[in-house]
């Protein structure tokens, strides 16, 4: 089970930098980063698919970060919301629906972001308004750790904090870096998870952010918690899955050469065989016992 | 073809007169690369604030620079500097008189593809309306240089959007016939007159030259100053032409060609026609695809000029 959802991260990581190739642009660092958080949440935790999309009762998910719109875009066509093949023939392209940040005139996307330090706010007003009409749906945002420098966040992190916003997930992709540096040198915040405790939100630190089992286990955590919100604090490589983008700052708008597509999806496929491997052997032992 | 983009001619003023300035300071909001900024940052780090993603915070730190005694010059994309920090504009730079230039990157529809929220099609309207600021969009590399060096020279607060990509030279090096807040003729003309600002000018320039063969006289101005606007200028083009046509990347809202239309309808007797974006979502693509679209190339001028000129 677990070993599946591995080998569809790393699938879902091909087919966003294929998306990237198609349309020659793309924030891959983040793409890479954030690919476990999307496809955990997509496929382990929320009720969402393209049957009950316009329901009342649906999950929410709000893609803050929302210059890593490929890997969204790779996730949601994986779940059936559009094919993939169009994704690829559209992607950037003149007058083309798939732009190069979420636009909810595509089906499975909430809101229009791009704008970084939008998305709490507005995951708030869809808690509030479930609360008001009794629903317990989920609401989810995802955001960059560069992201958290808006003074918006923190009006945010302020207002879901005092409404007790259980039924509210934020989700840090904690990769280190923005474009300019680490997040160290551009605009620090190492003390993340005092400052989240002190607005009075529940902390989930997972220090394997780019393992899905450990995020699906910190959201399972964070359903159980009454009375404050949540943020998981995604402790994620940037340019996870292929050793010539991990933790490159350069890699956060870079738009891989021939030469280098090839070597990351050498890298990505090396490291699904790597973990089809491990699975063979384990239930070799196991039938051996 | 030049490579050089407007924003790297800004960098080179910078870092040229910073070497004997110690009060002028550079603020980014992790932009100094998509500024071009990052050689002015590695030189004199000293004279270089970081604020992270934080575009509120870039303006009011950038105007208690100045009201420290700084030459302040804040660069972050327009689309987020005009309207994300809208208040701080208003407040702390304009209403407070500080010495602080804005200078918004990737302007107009520079990042095309990105969608609206990385489009700055109003920045030229919403600072516009507030007092005590001025708004410029040069046109090409070295009036961009001329317009920094002259900025230096006051202290009063100023926008300046340029774009992302470097842009077809209008001027010579070292003689760019410039007078601050004045608009520049590059063409005289007697049946129309194309007012254009940013990287319009370089279309407005190529209908003239296409329009000429065909025996239609159209001048082109350079109007690189929104605010304060040459009302002169316009005037006389008004004037000699009697059909004005304005062009600009940016919303047909409280732009170039409302600003254009004001004063003659006070005082002129021409009609004026305005180019601009749509009054809606632009369409999305790379910049060149979508000026082709809304006819803001040098073919969709000189064709509203034909249709409308009286010969
Ligand atoms: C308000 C705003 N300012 C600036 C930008 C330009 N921008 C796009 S991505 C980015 C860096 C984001 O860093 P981070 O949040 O850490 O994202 P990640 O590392 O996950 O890519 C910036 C500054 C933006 N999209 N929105
Ligand atoms: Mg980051």
């Amino acid at each position: 089970m677990a070993e599946n959802y591995k080998v569809l991260a790393y699938e879902l990581r091909k087919q966003t930098v294929a998306i990237i190739m198609s349309g020659k642009g793309g924030h891959i660092g983040g793409d890479m980063s954030v690919m476990d958080i999307l496809m955990t949440l997509y496929f382990r935790q929320m009720n969402l698919s393209p049957e009950n999309q316009d329901s009342p009762d649906r999950d929410y998910l709000i893609m803050s970060k929302g210059h890593c719109v490929e890997a969204l875009y790779a996730v949601l066509a994986e779940k059936g919301f559009f094919p993939l093949e169009q994704v690829k023939e559209e992607y950037l392209r003149f007058g083309s629906p798939f732009i190069g940040h979420p636009n909810n005139k595509l089906p499975g996307i909430e809101m229009n972001s791009g704008s970084l330090g939008h998305g709490l706010p507005v995951g708030i007003g869809i808690a509030l308004a479930n609360r008001m009409d009794h629903r317990k749906n989920r609401v989810y945002v995802v955001m960059g750790d560069g992201e958290l420098a808006e003074g918006s966040v923190w009006e945010g992190a302020m207002a879901a904090g005092m409404y007790q916003l259980d039924e509210l997930c934020a989700v840090i992709d904690r990769n280190g870096l923005q474009i300019s540096g680490s997040t160290e040198e551009v605009m620090a915040h190492e003390d993340l998870k005092r400052r989240f405790e002190s607005f009075g939100w529940h902390v989930e630190e997972v220090w394997q952010g780019n393992d899905s089992d450990a995020l699906n286990q910190a959201f399972d955590r964070a359903k159980q918690v009454k009375g404050k919100p949540t943020v998981v604090i995604a402790h994620t490589v940037k340019g996870f899955g292929s050793s010539i983008m991990e933790n490159q700052v350069a890699w956060h708008h870079h738009v891989p050469e021939e030469e280098e597509y090839r070597q990351i999806i050498h890298d990505l496929e090396e490291r699904k065989q790597a973990v089809l491997t491990n699975s063979q052997v384990r239930e070799e032992a196991a039938g051996h016992e | 073809m030049n490579k050089i983009p407007n924003r790297a001619a800004i960098c080179e003023v910078l870092m040229e007169q910073a070497a004997n300035d110690r009060d002028i300071v550079v603020l980014c909001s992790d932009s100094r690369g998509s500024a071009s900024l990052a050689p002015f940052a590695e030189r004199y780090p000293e004279q270089f604030v970081e604020v992270g993603i934080a575009e509120q915070n870039l303006v009011g730190i950038a105007a208690g620079l100045a009201k420290g005694g700084k030459k302040v010059f804040a660069a972050s994309p327009a689309c987020f500097l005009s309207t994300r920090s809208y208040e701080q504009v208003k407040v702390d730079v304009a209403y407070s008189a500080t010495n602080v230039t804005l200078i918004g990157i990737s302007g107009g529809v520079s990042y095309g593809a990105l969608g609206m929220s990385h489009h700055s099609a109003q920045d030229i309207a919403a600072i516009s309306a507030i007092p005590n600021i001025r708004v410029y969009l040069p046109s090409d590399r070295h009036q961009t240089r001329c317009l920094i060096e002259s900025l230096l020279k006051d202290s009063l607060p100023a926008y300046i959007r340029v774009g992302r990509n470097p842009v077809e030279d209008i001027y010579e090096e070292g003689s760019v016939p410039f007078v601050l807040n004045q608009a520049t003729v590059l063409a005289e003309g007697k049946d129309a007159a194309i007012l254009a600002c940013g990287e319009m000018v370089a279309p407005a320039l190529g209908a003239s030259r296409l329009l000429a063969k065909e025996g239609i006289s159209a001048a082109v101005l350079d109007m690189y100053s929104i605010k304060p606007i040459d009302k002169e200028a316009v005037l006389r083009a008004a004037g000699t032409c009697g059909l004005l046509v304005t062009v600009e990347e940016h919303s047909p809202y409280g732009g170039l060609g409302a600003a254009v239309s004001q004063i003659v309808a006070e005082r002129g007797t021409a009609r004026v026609i305005q180019l601009s974006l749509p009054d809606a979502p632009v369409i999305t693509g790379n910049s060149q695809e979508v000026f082709d679209y809304y006819g803001l190339n040098k073919a969709g001028i000189a064709a509203k000029i034909r249709e409308n000129v009286k010969r």
